[in-house]
């Protein structure tokens, strides 16, 4: 039963690719990657259990940690068109 | 008693990989951007927490169930801070809401023509009988 829902996540993995690779604006493209991270976290989690070593859950929730950070950072990288400090004032 | 636990964990299971899915396709298919962070937002809250809540089921009171509650709380709260990030910085850019085919003027249109197709046969008929 762990395989039919990692079969179903994987499915869902491979649908969100498609959506950033054909996704027209890059707004597009940022949301099915923060998609495929989502399901990453859930691939992640039933793998474990899948497996028996429901330890791997601390790589899922550090995985959906990193995911958010990194969705947020690229959404200021394709808004500003840079991470640093200087990104308020060139905005301007 | 586990015989229960178990069917509620595999039906939960299976329900959120089918909104998984169906969010997936939703993705792919829906017309606007809008519309795909509307799908998006469907597999990140309600798939990932269906599946994770299967899995809680099957982990019961110990330390990995609190690790999966962590993770679905975290989920939770930021799959929809993500989508409204997105969306609003996709509206300050100016992505335009796709005007699609206006389904209430289209209805009216198709009731008015309806009504007229009604009207015409029975004056038809009408004049029919009168003749005969």
């Amino acid at each position: 039963m762990f395989a039919a829902a990692m079969v179903g996540v994987l499915v869902t993995m491979l649908l969100a690719l498609i959506a950033a690779v054909r996704g027209p604006t890059v707004y597009d493209r940022i949301l099915a990657v923060n998609m495929f991270g989502t399901k990453t976290v859930l691939l992640i989690a039933v793998s474990g259990f899948l497996a028996g070593r429901p330890e791997f859950l601390d790589l899922a929730l550090v995985y959906a940690l990193v995911n958010f950070i990194g969705t947020v950072a690229v959404l200021k990288f394709a808004r500003f068109g840079s991470l640093g400090s200087d990104a308020r004032r060139s905005s301007q | 008693m586990t015989g229960v636990i178990d069917i509620a964990s595999w039906v939960l299971l299976i329900g959120g990989a089918g909104f998984c899915i169906i969010g997936g396709i939703g993705l792919l298919r829906m017309p606007d951007f809008y519309a795909r962070t509307h799908a998006a937002g469907i597999t990140d809250t309600l798939g990932a927490g269906l599946l994770l809540a299967g899995l809680l089921l099957q982990a019961g009171p110990t330390l990995i169930g609190v690790k999966l509650v962590l993770i679905f709380a975290f989920l939770e709260l930021v799959g929809p801070t993500a989508g409204h990030a997105l969306f609003k910085a996709a509206y300050a850019d100016g992505i335009k809401v796709h005007e699609g085919d206006d389904v209430v003027a289209q209805v009216a249109a198709e009731a008015a023509a309806a009504a007229a197709a009604d009207a015409a046969p029975s004056d038809a008929g009408e004049q029919g009988a009168g003749d005969a």
